[in-house]
């Protein structure tokens, strides 16, 4: 085990050297030049320039900009942003945000997906499972910004339960609406993960062996049942947590989030490269320990598989 | 201490004479899109305690689907009983309720399956699922009922079972998971075990240790066993009566030696012919012609009609009954019978 992991933490270092060189490849060659860009319609003085482009190294041929920021990054030092403020503050601003948010959506997936999985698993072909069936299918092939802008209308401008979109993004109770639209999808696919590997495990031989063992219905269920069925929603459930926090981008954005989709999406379009490639690399670095993490528990979960 | 407590309930029960189990007409269908199946067309058997009865027949004759009905776990719908009685010393399970039922599964019942590696299950350790046998139905501790599962797995000779009770189903060797599976079964003494083909599964090798660990075990529990399989060569060591199924129905019951020496059906009669032997070897094996019947069209009269050497009209317009077979001179073979109208003609010139 303990070797399993140490070989995959060191399987992360090309991975993490990879992505973060894609991104950073990517964002300086976006068209257009981010610092004319930054004096906007004025006329920018061609001196004033050349000493921005200096001492955020944009002079220099991109190897050696990777290798600076890699180095910087090395000793924590995420760079600074044009408008002059360390990324890692901007960062420090954002994640919590995006983190709560995220949680929230997942915690309303994992719950609710859950339950409506068991149900309909259970119940199969049962009035309940159809319109679980019907309904997740609709979250499924609506666009999630189709969906936020239902959401806006409807608890927003009709019931005016909320305000439509977040005034401030460190109130929880205003990040509801923007979570729940955020684990929509993942909800639905949650609870159809469940009903499927639910019906699955009913007809397995080790279920009619619990039967003959003349176990109550409810031992049944919870022991040998879920127990079973519930490994693949769990690995999902795992891997989305951290997709949760990079897919946040739209919802973010449309409910006025202040958070790192939001910032990700600002910085994108002026082409602030050391913002971009701090985030991203940043969420690459979450998204690896989190399939680490996933794998490790898949082996808790199932005792066929032992990593060696 | 607690096996104390169990034979003093035991005694207590009210004594039952009579079969343990005694399976009357009983009919079971399957309800699938292309129509009904007919997968159990009447069958009657019964067994006592400390017998062993065999049941035998071809691939889909209806064996696992008669078993499974006895232990209560077939789903309903698709399949269900539109006749036929079960009775449990004297009482018809068929009408009891479902937490009743339940009691005597596991209890009174127990059943062994095919394929150990897929009927335990994977996630939990086999001193769990022995030891959840004694939690369910006698509501002991954790810690009791481990010691109970180690002492399980000592009774079926599990090596060193203190060390691999908490271990996973599939880290055990198909002989050894089969044993797990016995003592399973065996764990809260029940007065009847089916095993639906235990040794199918395992090396030949393994298969004769695991079948003799069965019957010394059954034997000493003075249990009934219901012992299905198409292995007529295990059958002869250790049943003491057998039945022939086919389509659905018993086609033929005797005492194990007497159908071996004498079938009165030519089902079994051809069962019994191919069977490699010694004497025959270079010879092409026998086989019966033909394929089993479709359930959902089961040919009308006796079912077998259409890969018989013997059928004549009367076979394609009547259903024989099991009659009783009886010796040229008309004296009585104890618990013989065939569903054959010339059961006499098979009987006697071979
Ligand atoms: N759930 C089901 N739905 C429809 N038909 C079924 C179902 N279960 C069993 N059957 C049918 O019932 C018939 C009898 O099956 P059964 O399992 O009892 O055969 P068997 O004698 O045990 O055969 P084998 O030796 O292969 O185990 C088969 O034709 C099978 O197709
Ligand atoms: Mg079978």
């Amino acid at each position: 085990m303990g070797s399993y992991v140490l070989r995959r933490v060191l399987q992360m270092i090309p991975v993490f050297f990879g992505t973060t060189l894609l991104i950073f490849v990517m964002v300086y060659s976006l068209p257009g030049d981010p610092v004319t860009a930054l004096f906007g319609d004025k006329a920018a003085d061609p001196a004033v320039v050349a000493s921005i482009k200096h001492t955020y190294y944009l002079d220099q041929p991109i190897w050696k900009q990777y290798l600076h920021y890699m180095g910087n990054l090395f000793q924590g030092d995420f760079g600074t942003s044009f408008t002059g403020r360390p990324v890692s503050d901007i960062m420090a601003d954002a994640f919590p945000v995006t983190i709560r948010l995220a949680l929230m959506a997942f915690v309303f997936e994992m719950v609710l997906g859950l339950a409506l999985g068991v149900l309909s698993g259970l119940k199969r072909g049962s009035i309940a499972d159809t319109l679980v069936l019907i309904l997740t299918l609709v979250v499924i092939s609506i666009p999630v910004f189709v969906l936020a802008y239902i959401a806006q209308t409807v608890f927003a401008t009709n019931l005016g339960w909320v305000t439509p979109t977040v005034q401030d993004s460190y109130d929880l109770t205003q990040l509801v609406l923007p979570a729940t639209v955020l684990g929509s999808l993942s909800l639905a696919y949650v609870a159809r993960l469940t009903r499927t590997s639910i019906g699955e495990n009913l007809r397995a031989d080790y279920i009619r062996t619990a039967v003959a063992k003349g176990l109550p219905r409810r031992t049944i269920i919870s022991r040998h049942l879920l127990r079973n069925s519930l490994i693949p929603v769990v690995t999902f459930l795992g891997t989305d947590l951290g997709a949760l926090m990079g897919g946040a981008i739209v919802t973010e954005g449309i409910f006025n989030v202040q958070g790192i989709g939001n910032v990700l999406y600002r910085a994108i379009n002026q082409k602030e490269g050391p913002t971009v490639v701090g985030i991203v690399t940043v969420l690459v670095i979450v998204y690896l320990v989190a399939s680490l993490l996933v794998d490790l528990l898949y082996a808790v979960l199932d005792p066929r598989i032992r990593y060696a | 201490m607690n096996t104390a407590v169990d034979t003093a309930k035991r005694e207590r029960e009210a004594p039952y004479e009579g079969p343990l189990l005694d399976v009357r007409d009983l009919h079971v269908e399957f309800v699938t899109r292309d129509g009904v199946a007919k997968a159990v067309n009447g069958v009657d058997y019964s067994v006592s305690a400390g017998e062993t009865l065999a049941v035998l027949g071809e691939s889909g004759s209806g064996k696992s689907v008669t078993a499974q009905a006895i232990m209560g776990i077939l789903d309903m719908p698709p399949a269900r009983i539109p006749r036929g009685e079960i009775r449990f010393r004297g009482r018809d399970m068929l009408t009891m309720g479902k937490e009743e039922r339940r009691k005597i599964r596991g209890q009174k019942i127990a059943m062994i399956f095919q394929d150990a590696l897929s009927a335990l299950n994977p996630v939990l350790s086999v001193g769990y699922q022995l030891g959840e046998m004694f939690r369910a139905h006698r509501g002991v501790s954790r810690a009791e009922a481990r010691e109970k599962a180690v002492e399980l797995m000592e009774r079926v000779r599990i090596p060193a079972a203190k060390q691999r009770v908490n271990d996973y189903p599939h880290q055990f060797s198909g002989g050894m998971r089969q044993r797990i599976m016995i003592a399973m079964a065996l764990a809260l003494e029940p007065d009847l075990i089916i095993a639906d083909e235990p040794t199918t599964a395992l090396d030949v090798t393994v298969q004769a240790q695991v079948m003799d660990l069965l019957a010394e075990l059954q034997a000493e529990y003075n249990m009934g066993l219901i012992l299905i399989t198409h292995d007529l060569g295990v059958v002869a060591d250790v049943a003491d009566k057998i039945a022939v199924m086919y389509a659905g129905r018993i086609v033929e019951t005797a005492p194990v030696h007497e159908l071996y020496a004498r079938p009165a059906h030519p089902y079994t009669r051809g069962l019994l012919d191919s069977i490699p032997r010694l004497d025959q070897k270079g010879q092409e094996l026998y086989a019966i012609k033909g394929l089993p019947p479709n359930l959902l069209r089961i040919p009308p009269g006796c079912a077998f009609n259409p890969r018989c050497p013997r059928a004549q009209d009367v076979c394609r317009a009547e259903v024989p009954d099991l009659f009783p077979v009886t010796e040229e001179d008309g004296t009585p073979l104890e618990g013989r019978g065939s569903a054959c109208f010339f059961w006499k003609e098979t009987l006697h010139d071979r």
